[in-house]
């Protein structure tokens, strides 16, 4: 009884806090919107970049992808999008509440469906790529989504769509986004923790450490390729019609496909809190994040740089994680046995070279 | 669009505009991914910093036009601070990456480029910059073609530079070395090959031809600290599409490149032409693994 109270007691810790936040700190709640949408992208990244050794640098392509069609439904629904689209702005379209709830209730679905077929047709084509190639080829992806959605007219082009105005009060409004936001990332969170316990999370493991050998063992790996991608895809298109939502005003290359920020924040969140893991995450974009904003805050000019100097810092110096660091610390607390070292042993290291894994194999036997 | 085709057809002369202004770019295209073919081939870092190297040279060739020299002197200046600038970066960072795994130097290099271009943001101020040469602009052909003459001296300079270091790699001792590395670095390591040492060259000399390309690109295009990107993005395409270790394929692939990037321009507007270069790095991407897809069943 012990262990399973302590077992469930960060779960339901991390749902107090969640729930708590926007009542305890009113004014922070724009913030702390942001903060579950960067948990939900970090969440998501790690799918594939932890679990199943896919690097992807372009999975903000779905977060944009979600929020212009969420955005094209919200306003198709009612009147000419090309129409709308062709004013900038600059006539406000009236939209009246029921309106406004149904048009995000079905263009939040919309978006979710719509990122999910577009990654799986786009895992049909990256899939192939390995290593390397495979991160640079997504961010070719996310980039040139970015430059077409900016040359695309139909959806305002590079002058963006202003999205209807929330029918309510200011404060109604935030709270509003805040608790989609919070109760979208809290699904997947234990989505992720459901499926990360199962086959798929064995699955997908395997295809980390050996793919050609996962594949020998009977692993379909592309279908598991797929459903994982179409996972993150699905959660990322939401959030990105949330995100764009919550903004108000959608444009393609900072808003909707911030490659070289968001698209690399996530990778940055989910290495510094400790990849591979449910909880690194977690952990890492709260970090990230809260860094993010006090140096935005207290070193205002110079915050980009101390950013580039974290990224920096935290893939060459501390390429394990928060969490990975623990692990190594304190694995009795993560269920591993301490006196068999033999199975600490057998855990492969990723990052190691082989020769390096040779050497340290031959040290151990003797 | 269609109209800015048969235009094209109509004034055949415009074709040969587009194309000279996208061969003389495209030369230092292939300097600088002739840079990041080296130390990819030589030490497995794929380094998107690139891009933001060049910068740094092109801002060196512009500072002394603020001092009221000439920018083309500032090619040796940026040869060797970019050198030392290098040997530096390794020192610090790059030396911790490289047995590391392939994801590893490409996010590393990525802080880097933020680091680089967002203290060059800080110095110089996110406006686009020129580095004025005074040099004529002569017109050919009746008038058709115009060519700056600052132009055809850089396509020259980066003729040069790519002569001299393709003879630095084939006969000086350091350049053997460096080839024997990327061949078998334990071997080389057994002939008593300083190999970290190579590295460290290496990746130098990488970043002194970056220097070099951002002066020549800041003479005859534009400077702006956040353009590094774009660059790095160029440098990949053409890497990915000539192959590791293929030099007349890296000159090719860069040429091409330049001149497809300016018909583009032209032809679908000037919005799309970033569009073009990471399309044609997506579109080749796609064409290889059609390739090995069907090497792949073979070996099924």
């Amino acid at each position: 009884m012990n262990t399973r109270l302590r077992r469930t007691l960060p779960y339901a810790g991390l749902l107090i806090a969640g729930i708590a936040a926007p009542f305890l700190f009113p004014d922070y709640t724009f913030q702390f919107t942001v903060l579950w949408v960067m948990i939900l992208f970090a969440l998501t990244w790690d799918i594939l970049g932890g679990q199943m050794g896919y690097n992807s640098l372009g999975n903000i392509a779905f977060f944009g992808v979600g929020m212009y069609i969420c955005a094209v439904v919200q306003i198709g629904l009612y009147y000419d999008v090309a129409q709308y689209t062709a004013s900038y702005g600059a006539v406000k379209v009236e939209f009246t509440a029921e309106q406004y709830f149904t048009g995000l209730a079905v263009g939040l679905i919309a978006a979710g469906l719509g990122a999910m077929v577009f990654s799986v047709i786009l895992g049909w084509v990256v899939f192939g790529l390995r290593g390397p190639y495979f991160a640079i080829g997504t961010l070719g992806v996310a980039l040139s989504a970015g430059e077409l959605t900016g040359a695309w007219d139909y959806v305002g082009g590079g002058g963006g769509i202003a999205l209807p105005i929330y029918p309510g009060e200011p404060d109604d409004r935030s709270l509003f986004f805040y608790a989609l936001c919070f109760v979208l990332a809290m699904i997947l969170f234990f989505l992720l923790r459901w499926i990360y316990l199962g086959r798929f999370g064995l699955a997908a493991n395997a295809i980390r450490d050996d793919e050609e050998k996962a594949e020998g063992m009977g692993i379909h790996t592309m279908r598991y390729k797929t459903v994982g991608w179409a996972i993150a895809a699905f959660f990322l298109g939401i959030s990105g019609a949330l995100f764009g939502n919550m903004i108000g005003f959608i444009e393609p290359l900072e808003v909707a496909f911030p490659t070289v920020t968001f698209g690399l924040f996530m990778v940055v969140m989910c290495l510094l809190g400790g990849r591979g893991t449910l909880w690194g995450p977690v952990i890492g974009a709260t970090l990230f994040h809260t860094f993010k904003e006090v140096t935005w805050t207290y070193l205002l000019g110079w915050q980009w740089v101390a950013l580039g100097a974290l990224i920096v810092v935290s893939v060459v110096f501390f390429q394990q994680g928060i969490v990975g660091w623990v692990k190594e610390k304190w694995p009795e607390k993560f269920g591993i046995a301490v006196d068999d070292r033999a199975l600490a042993e057998t855990e492969p290291d990723l990052d190691e070279a082989p020769s390096q894994r040779l050497r340290r194999q031959t040290e151990a036997a003797q | 669009m269609l109209d800015n085709i048969t235009l094209l057809a109509i004034a055949p002369l415009l074709n040969v505009q587009l194309l000279l202004d996208g061969l003389f770019i495209g030369a230092i295209f292939a300097l600088a991914a002739y840079g990041l073919a080296l130390v990819w081939g030589v030490m497995n870092v794929k380094n998107l910093a690139q891009g933001d190297f060049v910068m740094m040279g092109g801002y060196i060739a512009f500072v002394m036009t603020k001092l009221g020299i000439h920018p083309i002197f500032g090619l040796p200046v940026a040869i060797v601070f970019m050198f030392g600038f290098g040997w530096m970066v390794y020192r610090v960072i790059i030396y911790r990456v490289i047995g590391k795994d392939l994801f590893t130097s490409l996010l590393a290099t990525f802080g880097m480029a933020i680091v680089i271009q967002q203290l060059l943001n800080l110095i110089f101020s996110p406006d686009v910059m020129v580095a004025e040469s005074g040099f004529a602009i002569r017109s050919y052909l009746g008038g058709m073609v115009t060519v700056a003459d600052i132009k055809l001296i850089s396509f020259l300079l980066a003729a040069v530079l790519a002569a001299l270091v393709i003879t630095f790699m084939k006969y000086s001792r350091m350049g053997q070395a460096i080839r024997a590395t990327a061949q078998d670095p334990r071997a080389a390591r057994v002939m008593g090959i300083d190999t970290e040492r190579v590295y460290a060259f290496t990746f130098a000399l990488n970043a002194a031809i970056c220097g070099a390309a951002g002066v020549l690109i800041s003479m005859i295009w534009v400077l702006q600290p956040f353009f590094g990107m774009t660059y790095s993005i160029r440098a990949f395409v053409i890497v990915t599409a000539a192959g590791l270790g293929n030099l007349p394929g890296v000159i090719i692939a860069g040429l091409g490149l330049g001149a497809a990037e300016q018909f583009a321009g032209f032809i679908l507007g000037a919005e799309l032409q970033q569009f073009t270069v990471v399309g044609l790095l997506v579109a080749i991407l796609v064409w290889r693994q059609v390739q090995q897809s069907r090497h792949r069943q073979v070996v099924r």
